[in-house]
C-alpha cells in the first residue's frame, strides 16, 4: 500500500501545474458538453493534445501526442485538471468511443482521416446504434445498408441517438449481410451526418431538452471503403466500442465533486431558518452518502492500480456502471430533496440556456436516470455482473437469441 | 501510487486462511458455539504460530510490528471463517494502547505476553465507546471502580484494559480482587459479551498518554476498522455461499441462478460488496499513515460495512431458502456475526454521528 505518487508522476503532476499556472486563464468553464464546442473550447483542445493532456496516447502519425499507454498518468491529469477547476479536455463518444475503436481495428486510412481531427474536436460523431425496435437486443439491429456501384445504400430508422443534432459523423451498426444469422449479418459503417437522404429529428427528453435524436435514412448513399474491419464484422466492433463507453460512465472523480455541492448545498438550504445540515435527518443522509462516496473511491484506486498492472480486475470493473449510476442518482435526489419546494420552479431553458445551481440539479436527478438505461440498461449490467463476473448460467435461449444483451 | 495488498500481506492471507479452513471446519464451529465463549485454546495457540498475537506488536517486544492494515487482512480471514478468536480487543486496540499510551515499564511488561498470546487484555471504554448500556468507571488512588456492559472479546481476558471518560487507561487483572466478572453468550454464538463490575479493584494507569482523549479515539477507531474489516469477510462469505447455491439448487427444471430474480439478489450483493474491500484498506491505511482521514475514514468503514452488510445478510440468506433459514446449514452463524459487528463500538448511526461532528455539522460541534 502506497499512495504516494513515483518520481516520475510528481515530475508530471509538477508539469501539468506550470501549465495550469500558465494557460489555466484560457480554459472554458468545466461542465457542459452538450453543445458543439465553440472556438474558446476547440483552441484550449488543441494546446491540451500539443501538450499531451488530451489524445495523450494516440500515435503522433495520427495526431496525438504519442506517449505509452499509462492509466496512472491519465489519472494524474485528471486530478490535476480537477483539482484547479480547469476543463480537462472534450469528452464524448468519438474520442471516447470510435477513437479506440479504429485504433484497435481501423485501416491506416480511416485512422488518417478521423483520430487527429476527433481529438481536437473537429469532427463530432454520434453514435447510431438503437433502433425503436432493438435497443437491449442490440444485435437485433434491422437498419439495413445493400452495397450498390460501390456504395454501401442504407435504409431505416435509429432513435436516442445522443449529440445526432450536431454531429458531423455517424458510426452505424446496419444490417448488410441478411441471409446470415443476427450476430453474423451486421456491419459497421462510418458516414457523414450531411449525407443526403438522412433526417435527423431532435427528440425532446424528460429534462425539457433535446439531447438525443431520431436518425431516419432512406437511401443513403456511403462510399464502400466506409466500413470499419469488414462485412459481417459489425457485431465484433460494435463491442469494442461498447467497451470503452462502460469505461467513461460511472467516475469516482465527478462523484466526489458532486459530494462536495451537495454539502455546500444543505449547508445553505434552510427551513425556518435552520439548515439543513443541522437537521439530524438530512445530514444522516448526507452521511451515509459521503461513506458511500469513499467506498467507490477506495475501489476506484484499486481498478486504477489494478489497471497499472494489467490485471484483469473482472467483476470489480463490472460493478462500476450499475453501483455508479445509482449513486449518482441518490446524490441528485438527496440534492432535489434539499432545495424543496424551493426548487420545484427551475426548469431547463433548453439545451442553450446557461442552468443555475437548482436547475442543473433537477436535471442531474432525471439525467441520472436515463444514464440506469442508456450505454446498456442497469438490468443489463446486472445480467452481466451475475453471468460474467459470478459466473451464473444464462437465461434459457429463446431460439436465436441472447439474453445478456448489450453493454 | 500502490493501492493494494503487498506480496506478503497475500501471502500471510493466504496462510490464514488455509489454517482456518483445516482447523474450522463447520462441525468444529458448532462445537465451539454450543459454549458460545469466544475461544479455544487449540485454535489460539494455533494462530500464535502464524504470528497472529504479535502482529502489531513491535519488534522488539517479540512482535512483528505491522500495522492496521495487516490487522484488517487479518481479521476480514477471520470474519470470513466465523472464527471465535478475541482479535479486536486482545490483538489490535490492547497492543495498540500499550504501544501509544504506557511507559516503557508497561510495555515490558505487557507487550511481550501479548505477542506470546499469554496475556490477552480486554479493552472496555466508559464514555465514548459508542455502545448502548451501562459504561462507567472511575479510577482514585489506584482503585477503579465502576461498571461496562457488553465488552467484546473478555470472556478468556487475563487482563482489563479500561478506558476513563478523560481518555485515560487503566490495566487492571481480570483475578484481581474487586473484579467481578458475567460472560454472557451473545446471538453470535462466536463471541460473547462480558459485563464487568470493578469495585475498588487494584489499576495501574498507562502513563505515558501524551493526548489521552486522542489516544483513546485512536485505539477505538482501530477496534471499528477491524471490526468493519471481519464484517467484509463475513459478508463475503455469505455472498459466496448463496452464488454457489444459487448454481446447484434445481426448480422448476432450471438451475435457481439462471433465474434473473435470484440472479439480481446477487448481483446488487456484489456491487454493493465489492467497493467496501478498498474502503476497509484505505481506513486501515489511513490508521496507520493518513493521520488527517483516519478518524473521518474509521468512523464511516464501520457505518458503511454494517449497512451493506445487513443487506448482503438478508439477501444471501434469502436466496438459500428455507435451507438457509435453518440451522443446519448454519450460515447464520455468519448472519449473526455481523449483527454482533454492527452494534459493538457504536452502531452506524453513532458512528455517522460522531463523523458529523468531525466536520462541524453537528449543533453542538
Ligand atoms: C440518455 C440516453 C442516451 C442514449 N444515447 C444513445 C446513443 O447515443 N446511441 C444509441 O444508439 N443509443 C442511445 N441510447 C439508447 C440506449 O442504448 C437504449 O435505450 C438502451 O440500450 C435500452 O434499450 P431500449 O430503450 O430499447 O429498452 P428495452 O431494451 O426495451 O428495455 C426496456 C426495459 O427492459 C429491460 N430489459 C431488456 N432486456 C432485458 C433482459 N435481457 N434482461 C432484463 N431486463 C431487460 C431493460 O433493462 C429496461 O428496463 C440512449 C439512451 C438514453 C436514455
Amino acid at each position: 500500500m502506497d499512495l504516494a505518487l513515483s518520481e516520475e508522476y510528481q515530475a508530471l503532476q509538477a508539469e501539468i501545474r506550470a501549465f495550469i499556472a500558465t494557460h489555466g486563464h484560457k480554459s472554458p468553464k468545466v461542465g457542459g458538453g452538450r453543445k458543439r464546442p465553440d472556438q474558446k473550447t476547440l483552441d484550449w483542445q488543441k494546446l491540451l493534445v500539443e501538450h499531451g493532456y488530451a489524445g495523450r496516447t494516440i500515435p503522433q502519425e495520427y495526431g496525438g501526442f504519442g506517449a505509452k499507454p499509462d492509466v496512472m498518468a491519465s489519472a494524474v491529469i485528471a486530478g490535476e485538471f480537477g483539482r484547479a477547476n480547469v476543463y480537462a479536455g472534450l469528452t464524448n463518444q468519438g474520442i471516447s468511443m470510435l477513437v479506440p475503436t479504429l485504433l484497435e481495428v481501423g485501416t491506416d486510412e480511416q485512422k488518417k482521416a478521423y483520430v487527429g481531427p476527433t481529438i481536437r474536436g473537429d469532427i463530432i460523431w454520434c453514435q447510431g446504434y438503437s433502433e425503436p425496435g432493438n435497443g437491449s437486443d442490440l444485435a437485433n439491429a434491422q437498419t439495413k445498408a445493400e452495397l450498390k456501384d460501390g456504395f454501401w445504400v442504407v435504409n431505416g430508422q435509429k432513435i436516442w441517438t445522443s449529440s445526432a443534432h450536431y454531429a458531423d459523423m455517424m458510426f452505424l451498426l446496419c444490417r448488410t449481410e441478411p441471409e446470415k444469422s443476427k450476430h453474423e449479418g451486421l456491419s459497421y459503417l462510418l458516414l457523414s451526418m450531411n449525407s443526403p437522404g438522412l433526417d435527423r429529428r431532435p427528440l425532446k427528453t424528460m429534462t425539457g431538452r433535446s439531447e438525443f435524436n431520431e436518425v431516419f435514412f432512406t437511401d443513403v448513399k456511403v462510399p464502400e471503403t466506409q466500413i470499419v474491419l469488414g462485412r459481417g464484422k459489425g457485431w465484433y466492433v460494435a463491442n469494442v466500442t461498447l467497451k470503452h463507453e462502460r469505461l467513461m460512465i460511472g467516475d469516482a472523480g465527478k462523484m466526489t465533486a458532486r459530494l462536495e455541492q451537495l454539502i455546500k448545498l444543505l449547508q445553505k438550504s434552510e427551513i425556518d431558518g435552520v439548515p439543513l445540515i443541522r437537521i439530524s435527518e438530512y445530514r444522516d443522509r448526507l452521511l451515509r452518502l459521503q461513506g458511500e462516496v469513499i467506498a467507490w473511491k477506495a475501489h476506484n484506486l484499486r481498478l486504477l492500480t489494478e489497471a497499472a498492472q494489467d490485471v484483469d480486475s473482472g467483476v470489480k470493473r463490472m460493478i462500476v456502471k450499475y453501483g455508479g449510476t445509482m449513486l449518482g442518482f441518490r446524490l441528485s435526489s438527496l440534492a432535489v430533496d434539499a432545495l424543496g419546494a424551493a426548487g420545484l420552479p427551475y426548469e431547463s431553458a433548453g439545451e442553450d440556456a446557461e442552468d443555475d445551481d437548482a436547475t442543473t440539479w433537477n436535471i442531474d436527478y432525471m439525467y441520472d436516470v436515463g444514464l440506469m438505461i442508456g450505454g446498456g440498461s442497469n438490468n443489463i449490467q446486472k445480467n452481466i455482473i451475475g453471468e460474467r463476473g459470478l459466473d451464473l448460467p444464462r437465461e434459457p435461449k429463446v431460439q436465436g437469441t441472447v439474453a445478456i444483451g448489450r453493454g | 501510487m500502490e493501492f493494494g495488498l503487498s506480496l506478503e500481506q497475500r501471502q500471510f492471507d493466504d496462510s490464514l486462511r488455509s489454517f482456518l479452513k483445516d482447523r474450522l471446519p463447520m462441525d468444529r464451529l458448532r462445537a465451539l458455539a454450543e459454549p458460545g465463549m469466544g475461544f479455544d485454546p487449540s485454535l489460539w495457540n494455533g494462530l500464535a504460530e502464524l504470528g497472529l498475537h504479535g502482529l502489531i506488536v513491535p519488534e522488539r517486544f517479540g512482535g512483528a510490528g505491522l500495522g492496521i492494515l495487516d490487522a484488517a487482512v487479518a481479521a476480514e480471514a477471520l470474519g470470513n471463517a466465523a472464527a471465535p478468536v478475541p482479535f479486536a480487543g486482545s490483538l489490535v486496540m490492547a497492543p495498540l494502547a500499550f504501544i501509544d499510551s504506557a511507559t516503557e515499564a508497561q510495555q515490558d511488561e505487557y507487550l511481550p505476553g501479548i505477542a506470546s498470546g499469554e496475556i490477552r487484555v480486554a479493552v472496555a471504554f466508559s464514555g465514548f465507546g459508542g455502545q448502548t448500556g451501562t459504561a462507567r468507571a472511575s479510577l482514585e488512588d489506584g482503585r477503579l471502580s465502576g461498571r461496562i456492559t457488553g465488552v467484546m472479546d473478555a470472556a478468556s481476558a487475563t487482563h482489563f484494559l479500561v478506558y476513563l471518560p478523560d481518555g485515560h487507561a487503566a490495566v487492571v487483572a481480570a483475578d484481581a480482587t474487586g473484579v467481578s466478572t458475567k460472560v454472557n453468550r451473545s446471538i453470535d454464538r462466536t463471541r460473547p459479551m462480558t459485563d464487568v463490575t470493578f469495585d475498588a479493584a487494584p489499576a495501574e494507569r498507562l502513563g505515558a498518554a501524551n493526548a489521552p482523549l486522542v489516544a483513546a479515539q485512536t485505539v477505538l477507531d482501530a477496534g471499528r476498522v477491524v471490526l468493519a474489516a471481519d464484517t467484509m469477510g463475513a459478508a463475503q462469505h455469505m455472498l459466496d455461499a448463496a452464488v454457489a447455491f444459487a448454481k446447484e439448487r434445481v426448480q422448476f427444471g432450471r438451475v435457481i441462478g439462471s433465474f434473473q430474480g435470484v440472479k439480481y439478489m446477487l448481483s446488487d450483493c456484489v456491487t454493493v460488496l465489492e467497493p467496501c474491500r478498498g474502503m476497509v484498506w484505505y481506513a486501515a491505511h489511513a490508521q496507520d499513515a493518513i493521520q488527517d482521514e483516519a478518524r473521518l475514514t474509521a468512523c464511516h468503514t464501520k457505518a458503511h460495512l454494517a449497512e451493506v452488510a445487513r443487506d448482503v445478510a438478508r439477501i444471501t440468506t434469502e436466496a438459500h431458502g428455507g435451507m438457509g433459514f435453518t440451522d443446519l446449514l448454519g450460515l447464520h452463524y455468519w448472519f449473526k456475526r455481523i449483527m454482533f459487528n454492527r452494534q459493538v463500538l457504536g452502531g452506524p448511526e453513532r458512528c455517522r454521528e460522531e463523523a458529523a461532528q468531525l466536520q462541524g455539522w453537528t449543533l453542538h460541534a
